[in-house]
């Protein structure tokens, strides 16, 4: 009898010291079907992958591969077995080719010599019949992230892996980007590939799925059929509760302008020409202004000039009409800027300090914390930490002593919310302020965002996820290659057309 | 002038081997700051393989010994930073280092030890190898051409086939830059970064014996070899990690190491009245001034000096 499953994973526990990641789970990947593994964050997803891929060996539970037993002890086994994942963050070279990066590991060879004629043959046809157009001959650092994430695909195409993983692959795509892979998994599965597709993107799911297992505090919840399920009942599932999509807010009543940018253009770290480019800009207070685009295209350095983190080439940067241009940081935090940087390990908090101790981070100087001779008043800082914990509900192992490296994503980014809140700012600055955190902490930022807006701040979010883009902010601005090309109400528009501004396929002239 | 070249070719020649030394290791992500100490040693491997030789060993076999020698000394010593790099995880900077110091030290202490064996009143640390030094050398006309000007031009060779058009090659090269990405493609990072790290013991130890024996035929190892193997440093860096580039960069840095030898050989140098401390400061100086104005924009291997750990991904 044919067996109908690739892969079998049965009854899988894993456990780790004081929490059980992985309970009791199964999952059966058919021949040729997409199947979709949706979860939030701190789900076991992730655990579960590496059982299968042999990271990680499980406590109970068996893997079979076309219905028999087989044992995976480490990568290499996985890929024995014909299983290949493109990861979330590609693991690419960057400075070699297309060609180089899928052989690497796998190299054609006669006597240790390269034989590259012959591989780029092989990538070609595959590349020809799965649709992937790829140039095996640019650099990784050269071409897109649609392309690099190709080439991912084709490692494992040139592997001769026959079921493929896909981890959160959408994360870093543009809309028609997204459109292009979901018709490369399909094909993929017409020509009998078995896919499981990681992902907590409730649309790309229903569009793309054949069936969908879903994972919730590492205990199995169910396996369903996309035809018989809808969106609401998934996101049910995966949460354990009715979630709102949809951020509640009334309409924004702008005011004065708080913050107004002028002809600013900031110079690259990276590249030679200007990651800015003369970009002019107002945020009035009581309304969120949100920054779009694809990653890289300039938002980040036009936050790092805002927040005083580089300097301004040209262009002049004013809050509340003062010239705060060449402010250092400090000045400007005590003008009334706040920042919820993109990268919270490196810009928001100290790691190896207590959470009280970052709360205070931004005003450890002021008389209540630091006394008259500059000795920390810790009884105080104590008070405050305690009153920010208790209001933001950050929560955490030892309270305020509670080292701010053991803490969760959404806790930490919590404490920084509560810290850049508290300051009560003029402007309120949040970088991907979401970015990696579950569907429950992800409303409650949304919600902070909009009361900040309502109680009259100006609120500048720059966001790289479509969804919260087209949610949260009264006012859209997109960034493509430095410059603003595009502003829209979020009532007028749709995600595939915000989607041609950011790829730079469609450009206005925007004047602030 | 025929002078000025031999020389050039000579000192471009243990520049060349030594980047590529850096070159292998670096490329297999690992800083190799301990290549001066890998000349010391090597050096000290084939000189003592010279002093030792019954005399009468024809060239070939002398040739062959003491390269044997030096590259087996330097592969030796290159040993201790692969162990404390790869397993032990150490700051690479450090111990490279601590290798420089070690090198010029060991090597002086053994060979006061081995002069004061034979002779109780020689307390000098020098080696002498005036006969078998002529081994390396034929004359043709003026011109001194050595045998390691052969080798280097094979090292150069194989080192380019080597990285970029061999499988060793790319691997090599991806556990620099990317080792996650080797490790997921199923490279052994680990077996890639001890052979980056051999590799440049052996070039290195090879360097060190063409240094000495370098227009001289007796080497005093206190001195070590003053710097050459940062000099060759410098060399890869300007060279961007690339074995053509080195070669051209090795040859710049050649023709000033060997002004200081010739200077006096041309009229209007002498004429200059330059004193010769600055000629010998030139190529020191030139490093300084090229890497100051070049390491900007280098694009060295992007996880070199990152010790690798299979569990962070």
């Amino acid at each position: 009898m044919e067996q109908p499953y690739a892969i079998e994973m049965l009854n899988i526990t894993k456990r780790f010291p004081g929490i059980v990641a992985n309970d009791n789970i199964t999952i059966q990947l058919k021949k040729g079907e997409i199947h979709a593994l949706l979860g939030e964050n701190g789900a076991g997803k992730s655990t579960l992958m590496s059982v299968l891929f042999g990271l990680y060996q499980p406590e109970e539970g068996k893997i079979r591969k076309d219905g028999k037993d087989v044992k995976i002890e480490n990568p290499n086994d996985a890929n024995d077995l014909g299983i290949g994942m493109v990861h979330q963050h590609f693991k690419l070279v960057e400075c070699f080719s297309v060609l180089d990066n899928i052989i690497l590991g796998a190299e054609p060879n006669k006597l240790g010599f390269l034989k590259k004629a012959e591989a780029r043959k092989k990538v070609m046809e595959l590349s020809e019949k799965y649709g992937l157009h790829i140039n095996p001959d640019a650099l990784i650092e050269d071409i897109t992230v649609g392309m690099q994430q190709r080439t991912e695909i084709l490692k494992m195409l040139y592997r001769d892996n026959e079921i493929l993983i896909f981890d959160e692959p959408t994360a870093v795509l543009t809309p028609q980007e997204i459109t292009e892979l979901m018709q490369i998994m399909r094909n993929l599965a017409a020509e009998g590939k078995s896919i499981l597709f990681i992902s907590h993107k409730l649309g790309e799911i229903m569009s793309v799925a054949d069936r969908c297992s879903v994972l919730r505090k590492g205990k199995y919840i169910g396996t369903v059929n996309i035809a018989d399920t809808n969106a609401e009942e998934l996101s049910a599932m995966m949460v354990g509760r009715n979630v709102n999509f949809h951020v509640h807010k009334e309409e924004a009543k702008p005011g004065e302008v708080v913050l107004d940018v002028q002809n600013l253009t900031v110079a690259s770290d990276l590249h030679q020409n200007d990651a800015v480019k003369n970009i002019s800009f107002k945020v009035r207070a009581g309304e969120i202004v949100c920054v779009a685009g694809i990653d890289g295209n300039g938002q980040t350095e036009l936050v790092y000039a805002l927040a005083g983190l580089v300097a301004a080439k040209v262009g002049r940067v004013e809050l509340l009409g003062q010239d705060i241009t060449n402010l250092s940081i400090r000045k400007r935090n005590d003008m009334g800027i706040s920042h919820i940087p993109e990268d919270r390990h490196k810009h928001g908090l100290v790691l190896d300090y207590s959470l009280e101790d970052n709360m205070i981070l931004k005003r450890y100087y002021e008389p209540e914390f630091s006394g008259k001779f500059g000795i920390m008043n810790r009884i105080n800082i104590r008070k405050y930490a305690e009153k920010l914990i208790e209001q933001y509900d950050v929560r955490s192992g030892q309270g305020a002593v509670t080292l701010a490296r053991s803490m969760s994503g959404g806790n930490q980014q919590k404490a920084i919310i509560a810290r850049e809140i508290d300051k009560n700012p003029e402007l309120l600055i949040a970088v991907q302020p979401t970015r990696g955190l579950d569907v429950g902490a992800i409303e409650y930022i949304h919600k902070q965002l909009v009361a900040q807006r309502d109680a009259g701040k100006a609120v500048l979010l720059v966001s790289l996820e479509l969804d919260e883009v087209m949610d949260v902010p009264d006012r859209i601005l997109v960034m493509h290659q430095g410059e603003i090309v595009g502003e829209f109400d979020p009532k007028n528009v749709t995600q595939e057309e915000l989607g041609l501004y950011m790829a730079g396929a469609k450009k206005d002239k925007v004047e602030a | 002038m025929l002078l000025l070249i031999q020389y050039t070719l000579l000192f471009a020649s243990i520049l060349i081997l030594v980047a590529l030394g850096g070159c292998f290791a670096e490329h297999s992500g690992v800083i190799n700051l301990g290549l001066e100490g890998i000349m010391v040693i090597g050096a000290l491997g084939g000189a003592l393989m010279m002093r030792y030789l019954p005399s009468g060993t024809s060239a070939f076999v002398i040739i062959l010994l003491v390269v044997l020698a030096s590259t087996l000394s330097g592969l030796l010593y290159s040993v201790l930073l692969a162990v404390a790099a790869i397993h032990f995880k150490a700051d690479q900077t450090i111990v490279g280092t601590a290798m420089n110091m070690l090198g010029t030290a060991a090597a002086t202490v053994i060979v006061k030890a081995l002069n004061t064996a034979a002779n109780p009143d020689d307390v000098s640390s020098t080696v002498q190898y005036v006969e078998e030094k002529a081994a390396f050398i034929i004359n043709i006309g003026g011109f001194e051409f050595n045998w390691f000007m052969v080798f280097t031009v094979i090292a150069l060779v194989v080192s380019y086939i080597t990285l970029y058009k061999t499988k060793f090659g790319l691997r090599l090269m991806a556990c620099g830059e990317h080792p996650q990405a080797a490790d997921s493609a199923g490279v052994n990072v680990y077996k890639m970064r001890w052979a980056g790290v051999l590799i440049s013991g052996v070039l290195g130890g090879l360097g060190g014996i063409v240094y000495i024996t370098a227009g001289v035929s007796e080497w005093k190892f206190e001195y070590g070899v003053a710097g050459f193997g940062f000099l060759a440093l410098a060399v890869m860096i300007f060279g961007q990690w690339k074995p053509t580039k080195i070669a051209l960069a090795a040859l710049l840095f050649g023709l000033f190491r060997a002004l200081s030898n010739v200077y006096f050989g041309f009229d209007f140098l002498v004429n200059l009245k330059i004193p010769s401390g600055v000629y010998n400061m030139l190529p020191y100086i030139i490093s300084l001034v090229v890497l100051a104005f070049t390491s900007g924009k280098s694009r060295a291997p992007k996880s070199e000096g990152i010790p690798y750990d299979k569990g962070s991904r």
